[in-house]
């Protein structure tokens, strides 16, 4: 039609989904992609007295890669990494044996009864993550009533002389995991759930039907059939973990700590950009791996490429 | 011969017990009356008074619904878009590319995320003098770009499975593909759309670690109120602000759970009269 | 009969009942099966029959009576420990092992050597003829050789019974009429008892040695497929199985081995073949498959014949159906064979024609239930 004006065949044509593909491309490497050059970039870097407090070719050299150098040499980086590595898989292990009983336990529940569950287990998400780290905090603490009612059964079960005032957990790797765990439990139990939940409750019939008893069922039919579950559901505890910085900055132990809060220490006390650059590009690095496995495992948890 | 899973019901319900028992531990000791935020002194309602009294509590909750609306509003359409061009534009020229930087922020450590957004804006003012200062603008850009992918993987995984014959029908009868987008697509997919706003809002208002660093002077969301109280140790107010959010965050997810378990009531009595009456 | 001088049967089912809440899904069926049977459970959708199955098998509780394998009562034992396996409707084949793997499956809780189990796997993927395809996934064959694996899985540890809830069911026609054939030699091979479950009585008829008619959870009649097809003894079954054209008529006269009926819907009185416990003024239901009527252009005379004319007329080639109006404005169905081709000239039975039907005294069946 000759009123169409020229843009309005460009928009109808291509543009509207040049439009769509670019208004989140260009934001993303504005806001995302440049920002992470940047700090890969700044842990080549080199640590000057001036404001902003790097500097970069001119009378510094172009590449410099002390921070890197520290960073296996010093044994606070080593440890922090290794702390943090840790941490990340207790709580992902301990995570698992929680919630796959939980899980397995919502898909044998009746249908009203499951989605008031689920929605219990989604309702942590919804509230403040910073308020659920801190009721630990309260419960953890000396003289609280959670502490009390461990520290009396303690003194009831040890001999006299073990007998302690009150349960040193705050503070502590202890208090990290058990925080970790309390917060990440639902990202385990949802991905298992989904897994779980469309599995054909038939073939655990036709195992038990072939002579298997159940809990030989669960080890031989549910168990291998949800794994996908369990590798997506551990990474998804074992990635944030491991770059915790909140839960080990509020309960953890100053002296050894975690690698999200040698990051965060570097960067704001030390004011060290390129060291705190250096351990950030480290930790990304190391974090490939899981990814990987996560993105690879999730999508077949929920069954989204079936083979059939 | 259906047996009763004990071990595993008596799983759920420790779970359960480990989920909430801290919960409900932190209300209980919002009415205390002792200063000693574990320690039982009589029933009170102090802390709720001194909680409403405090102005920075007040400005802290609208400055983190501000950006919470804003960030939330911004990310859906940008993410929205990213979904759409992700589950409908095939394989288009830097597609690896683009799903990479879509998944990327998902898996980022928050403080890594947290000191690139700060360096990012201390060059951007330094060389290019905006943003002057830090503060609300750079806690929405910084919650906008690392909120959207939540609502990208939300509107994606929706539109793959959502049937692709309704937006053929509707190109057979001679829309434009935009045009398609607008009139069959989005609307079916505007649950999705609504839940990836939510989400968004949420994570929002939920960030310390982001907007701890990306903030300036005089920029207090109540996240970082809370953090910089929290790290002194545990105080009684917070469990009465604690106690409002359960509540609150409670009730809204209750009613929208009954609503939508009603209209799905709803709609399985529509399919089966539909049903009878066809037999 | 003599019943003291056979061997006791395999399965015993005595009125056996389930619900589900207020709703009765199997109401007081009693049967018994023998060794060696092939025995088909035949019903609508939604009559019960996976249920009976599932309770034989052991996942439902009945809720009344019992049931004995080999006289051993079954009430209680779990699934597991019985010695029945199960030929699942959705085969329930284990995605994550390969075919091989499934067939063994059950053989780990044999005593047996690896060997041993390993030839018992080979043995039985013989049998179905899927040696070939020993190493693949569930997913990575096709819907028949799933059904196949499903049938090797459930043999290999010789159960005593084998219950297949619709083997058939997911297969295309032709590939259904070939497995039927391979089943019933299967079974004759391994000599285990089968329970078949299916909606498709010409499926039954050329599995089963006997077959259980069921209508909402209860058993209308047992009987091998010809007694039961001949002499059905309700009009339920007379209509489940084959076609029927059923008139109401009143017994007229009983005469030893011959019952006259009035049928006004015919127009005159029938002779059928009497059956027990008729009285003169009892109103019944006399019913005549459509193959058993003669039809024919040239006036007859005789008992059993009437007159009326062709409403409608379908050729299949080698038969014809016909559907018949009396002059009481009945519709009758006639089933004619094609056996002869028409010479030139001869006028075939065509729409509008006026023809004459007979049958024989005993094709009319007379039904009181
Ligand atoms: N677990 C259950 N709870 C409630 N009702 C059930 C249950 N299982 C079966 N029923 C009901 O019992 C009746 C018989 O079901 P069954 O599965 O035995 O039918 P079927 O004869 O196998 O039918 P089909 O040929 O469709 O497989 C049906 O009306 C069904 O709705
Ligand atoms: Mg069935």
């Amino acid at each position: 039609m000759a009123s169409e004006s020229r843009l309005y065949r460009w928009f109808n044509r291509r543009g509207w989904s040049d439009i769509v593909l670019a208004a989140p491309y260009v934001w993303l490497l504005v806001f995302f992609l440049i920002p992470f050059l940047i700090v890969v970039g700044m842990s080549v870097a080199t640590r000057t007295p001036t404001a902003p407090p790097f500097g970069y070719g001119g009378e510094n050299p172009l590449l410099n890669f002390e921070g890197y150098h520290r960073l296996f040499t010093d044994d606070l980086y080593i440890r922090a990494f290794v702390t943090s590595l840790v941490n990340a898989a207790v709580a992902m292990v301990l995570c698992l044996a929680i919630g796959y009983p939980m899980a397995l336990g919502l898909t044998k529940v009746d249908t009203g009864w499951r989605n008031i569950l689920l929605m219990l287990v989604i309702l942590p998400f919804w509230t403040s993550f910073l308020l659920r780290v801190y009721a630990w905090m309260g419960l953890m603490g000396k003289n609280s009533w959670f502490n009390n009612l461990l520290t009396g059964g303690w003194n009831w079960l040890v001999p006299q002389d073990w007998a302690v005032t009150s349960i040193p957990m705050m503070y502590s790797n202890f208090a990290v995991v058990l925080v970790m765990v309390y917060t990440y439990l639902p990202f385990m139990i949802l991905p298992l759930y989904a897994n779980l939940e469309r599995l054909d409750p038939t073939l655990d019939e036709a195992a038990m039907d072939l002579g298997t008893k159940p809990f030989g069922v669960f080890w031989d039919v549910t168990l291998p059939q949800s794994i996908p579950g369990i590798i997506a559901g551990g990474m998804l505890v074992f990635i944030p973990a491991a770059g915790e910085l909140v839960i080990p900055t509020l309960v953890g132990d100053a002296s050894s700590p975690m690698i999200g809060r040698v990051i965060s220490d570097e960067f704001s006390q030390a004011r060290d950009w390129p060291m705190a650059s250096a351990v950030a590009v480290v930790l990304l690095v190391l974090m490939v791996g899981p990814t990987m496995l996560y993105s690879h495992y999730q999508a077949r948890a929920v069954g989204a490429d079936d083979p059939k | 011969m259906r047996r009763r899973p004990t071990f595993l019901i008596t799983m759920l319900c420790f779970g359960f017990a480990f989920f909430y028992i801290p919960i409900l531990s932190m209300i209980v000791f919002s009415f205390n009356n002792s200063r000693l935020a574990t320690v039982w002194g009589g029933f009170s309602t102090k802390w709720y008074g001194s909680l409403f009294s405090n102005a920075q509590v007040g400005r802290a909750l609208v400055l983190s619904l501000e950006i919470a609306l804003l960030s939330a509003t911004i990310a859906t359409i940008l993410g929205t878009m990213a979904g759409i061009a992700l589950a409908r534009f095939g394989r288009f020229r830097g597609r690896t590319a683009f799903s990479g930087l879509v998944t990327a922020p998902l898996i980022m450590p928050e403080v890594i995320t947290g000191i690139s957004s700060l360096i990012f804006f201390i060059l951007l003012a330094n060389y290019v003098g905006w943003p002057a200062s830090r503060g609300f603008t750079t806690i929405t850009l910084a919650h906008i770009t690392f909120s959207m992918v939540f609502v990208t993987t939300v509107v994606q995984s929706r539109m793959l499975s959502a049937d692709r014959a309704i937006e053929e029908a509707a190109m057979d009868l001679g829309s434009r593909p935009w045009q398609v987008m607008v009139d069959v697509t989005l609307p079916v997919i505007s649950p999705a759309i609504l839940s990836g706003w939510l989400l968004a809002f949420t994570i929002s208002m939920d960030d310390v670690v982001i907007s701890n660093f990306t903030t300036g002077p005089g920029a207090t969301t109540l996240p970082i109120l809370i953090w910089s109280k929290v790290k002194l140790g545990v105080t009684p107010d917070i469990n009465a602000l604690a106690t409002l959010t359960v509540v609150t965050v409670g009730i809204c997810v209750f009613t929208a759970g009954w609503l939508l378990n009603r209209a799905e009531k709803r709609r399985e009595l529509e399919r089966r009269l539909a049903y009878q009456i066809n037999e | 009969m003599p019943k003291d001088a056979a061997p006791p049967p395999l399965i015993r089912v005595e009125n056996v009942s389930k619900s589900f809440g207020t709703f009765q899904a199997v109401k007081n069926v009693s049967l018994t099966i023998d060794k060696g049977e092939i025995f088909a459970l035949l019903g609508g959708s939604g009559c019960g029959k996976t249920t009976l199955l599932r309770m034989l098998a052991g996942f439902e509780e009945t809720t009344g009576g019992k049931i004995f394998i080999d006289g051993q009562d079954m009430t209680g034992v779990p699934p597991w420990e019985r010695p029945v396996h199960m030929m699942f409707q959705s085969y329930a084949l284990f995605p994550h092992m390969t075919v091989e793997k499934n067939v063994g499956y059950g053989l780990k809780h044999e005593p047996m050597t690896a060997a041993q189990r390993q030839d018992r796997v080979r043995e039985m993927l013989d049998l179905v003829q899927l040696t070939p395809f020993a190493t693949r996934k569930p997913h990575q064959i096709s819907g028949g050789q799933r059904q196949r694996v499903a049938l090797a899985r459930a043999l290999a540890r010789q159960p005593k019974l084998l219950l297949l809830d619709e083997p058939l069911a997911a297969l295309d026609k032709k590939l259904r009429e070939h497995t039927q054939f391979e089943l019933m030699s299967i079974q004759e091979r391994t000599g285990v008892t089968f329970i078949v479950v299916t909606h498709d009585q010409e499926e039954a008829m050329t599995l089963a040695d006997r077959i259980a008619v069921m209508d909402r959870g209860e058993v209308k009649q047992i009987g091998p497929p010809g007694d039961v097809y001949e002499f059905p003894n309700s009009r339920f079954v007379a209509g489940f199985i084959g076609s029927i054209t059923a008139l109401e008529a009143v017994v007229e006269a009983i005469d030893g081995v011959r019952t006259r009926l009035a049928v006004p819907a015919l127009g005159g009185p029938v002779q059928a073949r009497s059956v027990a416990g008729l009285s003169v003024g009892q109103t019944v239901t006399v019913a005549i498959r459509p193959e058993k009527l003669a039809i024919s252009r040239a006036p007859q005379t005789g008992d059993n014949v009437f007159e009326g004319e062709v409403k409608d007329l379908a050729y299949f080639g080698k038969d014809s159906l016909y559907r018949i109006t009396m002059p009481s404005g009945a519709l009758i169905s006639v089933h004619a064979v094609n056996a002869r081709r028409s010479a030139e000239g001869e006028r075939v039975v065509d729409w509008y024609d006026k023809v004459w039907l007979s049958f024989d005294p005993t094709s009319a069946i007379i039904l009181t239930a």
